[in-house]
């Protein structure tokens, strides 16, 4: 068997092992539905008054299922590192399997979280008027791209597991990255209301891409008196968001694979 | 089978091997037998290849560490320290992928994972988490796990560490068993009796390099002979009974004096038949006798002599005080 057949079935038999794991352990999905509950609700009725009522809480929906996703790496970062403190790791390590199965195997069962994390959101969207004025054609494309944005990031927390080595670590690590990136973005505000360096920043944001496409493809419009998003990647937001995602994923996913054989050898 | 030849491994300043050399024969238990600290677990994570080592090289049934670590991991088998079972997965899940992950197909596994638990006596908890296991049977199970491929080593790291006694006559009956198939086992343990018990052959480790080895018998004979230990009833006989006790032993040896215990002791190379002569002696002067005893050295006599921890262990009385058998360390 080809080494990259063999690293597909070992990858696909630790993702089964976590999603049992997972379904056994209904409670760590909890924040994974809560806090996408919570910021539809926070922002869209704390904020979405002075920000455009009905409107903005339409255009949120794409800002939080970005902003979702990206947190959704801080599990991987967690849960990959709670398997590399169990002794099953030696185990898995004593086997002759692949060596990319752990990692690739987690970041695949952690699409599941993801996956639930969308559902919540766009539930709690629809109970409180975001519709998807496109077709199913866009929608579809919306989720994939969104999921495909899930898998990258999730390579990032990844990397913070195999770096941090410890779950209280990886924890912290993998919680405090996420606030500035999701925040200097086009999550939940207008980009143009950012003050210079900001704006730029948030303009070249894959979560600023990534919440702009899922926007265009469900298509949701920006409330009056959002400055139009300017720029090539807001332009082209959808492809945009592909390139960081895939960019994402061969810069973080080799250096996880690196990471994990150096701590193996430690 | 097993070839370890001068492996060396250092932890920044700190030597966990320096210059370790052990081999082991085909369908053979080699029990590694030191303190903590000294070197166990670094030996096994390099016989694994969860390490790879400074200097020197492994070897498993032929293959290189360092050069063929994957044929390594095909002929070989890890129980670790702490059990490698997947808490929420099933008896059955944990071993069917475990079999997976060793190439077999859905079936195969399957049918291996039955058989082992048949083997196991885990047939009964097939269906169950084994998170809710007692240690005995999470540590069947884990070593169920390390011989779904039948590798033809078995490495165990301390298995019955954290045991209750019964969970460790459970392990011993399986390690045994796995003996009696032909597998070769490298067996480290802190339990001498363990090492007594199971190891064709034993090797003493300390600060990463082999003190001692032999057989258990072997090793205990460099411990020295046969002692009689007779604990009076009064204090006051103590002097009495120690010259009864040299005059029956001959040879100028002196009898050691332990007041605090009553107990008078010497070494006695004709143990048994001595024994007899100085009970009926002491019988003859009227002093009267609470306990008497032939204690063979055991390997606890041998560690402690080697590695130099007697001084923790028995820091007490400056007289001849060595573990007693029911001293010896039990794990808990």
């Amino acid at each position: 068997m080809s080494a990259i057949t063999a690293a597909f079935r070992d990858s696909s038999v630790i993702a089964r092992r976590n999603l049992i794991n997972v379904l056994r352990t209904p409670g760590a999905l909890v924040t994974g539905i809560v806090q996408p509950v919570m910021f539809v609700l926070l922002l869209g009725f704390v904020f979405g008054g002075t920000l455009g009522g009905d409107q903005y809480r339409s255009y949120l929906i794409g800002g939080i299922l970005a902003q979702t996703l990206t947190f959704n790496a801080s599990f991987t970062a967690v849960y990959l590192a709670k398997d590399l403190q169990l002794g099953l790791i030696d185990r898995f390590r004593s086997l002759p399997m692949s060596r990319v199965a752990v990692i690739l195997g987690r970041t695949s069962s952690d699409l599941s979280t993801s996956v639930l994390s969308v559902a919540v959101t766009l539930l709690c969207g629809v109970a409180i008027g975001w519709r998807i004025t496109t077709g199913p054609v866009s929608a579809l494309a919306a989720l994939a791209l969104l999921l495909l944005f899930a898998f990258a990031v999730s390579w990032i927390g990844a990397v913070i597991a195999l770096t941090a080595r410890s779950v209280e670590v990886a924890q912290s690590l993998g919680l405090v990255w996420l606030f500035p990136v999701t925040f200097v973005s086009g999550a939940f505000v207008s980009v143009s209301s950012l003050p210079g360096p900001l704006r730029v920043i948030a303009e070249w944001n894959p979560v600023t891409a990534v919440a702009t496409a899922a926007r265009d493809l469900f298509g949701n419009a920006a409330p009056a008196g959002f400055g139009a998003p300017g720029g090539w990647p807001a332009e082209n937001a959808l492809l945009y968001s592909v390139l960081c995602s895939v960019g994402i994923i061969a810069v973080f996913a080799p250096l996880a694979i690196a990471q994990y054989r150096r701590i193996s050898k430690r | 089978m097993i070839r370890v030849e001068n492996v060396s491994k250092s932890f920044g300043s700190f030597k966990a091997l320096d210059g370790l050399t052990l081999h082991a024969g085909e369908g053979t238990v080699l029990g590694l037998l030191g303190p903590n600290g000294s070197g166990k677990t670094t030996t096994v994570k390099i016989l694994t290849t969860l390490l790879s080592p400074d200097n020197g090289d492994a070897r498993i049934a032929g293959h290189s560490v360092l050069t063929d670590p994957d044929l390594v991991r095909r002929n070989l088998g890890l129980s670790g320290q702490y059990a490698a079972v997947d808490e929420k997965l099933t008896a059955f899940e944990n071993l069917h992928m475990v079999g997976r992950l060793y190439g077999m197909n859905r079936r195969t596994a399957a049918a291996r994972a039955n058989e082992l638990l048949a083997s196991f006596r885990l047939t009964d908890v097939a269906g169950k988490r084994s998170g809710t296991f007692s240690g005995g049977m999470r540590r069947r199970l884990d070593l169920a796990g390390a011989i779904v491929a039948r590798p033809k080593v078995v490495v165990l790291d301390e298995p019955t560490t954290g045991l209750d006694p019964r969970g460790r006559l459970d392990t011993w009956d399986v390690v045994s068993s796995l003996v009696a198939d032909g597998t070769t086992v490298l067996l480290t343990t802190q339990y001498l009796e363990e090492a007594d018990r199971l190891a064709d052959h034993i090797a003493v480790i300390n600060h990463g390099r082999v003190i001692a080895e032999g057989t258990a018998t072997e090793l205990k004979q460099s411990a020295g002979t046969e002692r009689i230990d007779v604990v009076m009833r009064d204090a006051a006989d103590l002097s009495a009974a120690a010259g009864v006790l040299e005059r029956a032993a001959g040879l100028g040896l002196r009898a050691e004096q332990d007041p605090q215990n009553l107990r008078v002791s010497i070494a006695a190379p004709e143990g048994h038949r001595l024994l007899v002569r100085v009970l009926s002696e002491l019988d003859a002067r009227a002093l009267p006798v609470d306990e008497a005893s032939l204690r063979r050295p055991t390997l606890d006599d041998v560690f402690l002599r080697l590695t130099g921890h007697a001084a923790a262990a028995a820091p007490d009385s400056g007289t001849t005080e060595v573990l007693t058998p029911e001293k010896a360390r039990v794990p808990a």
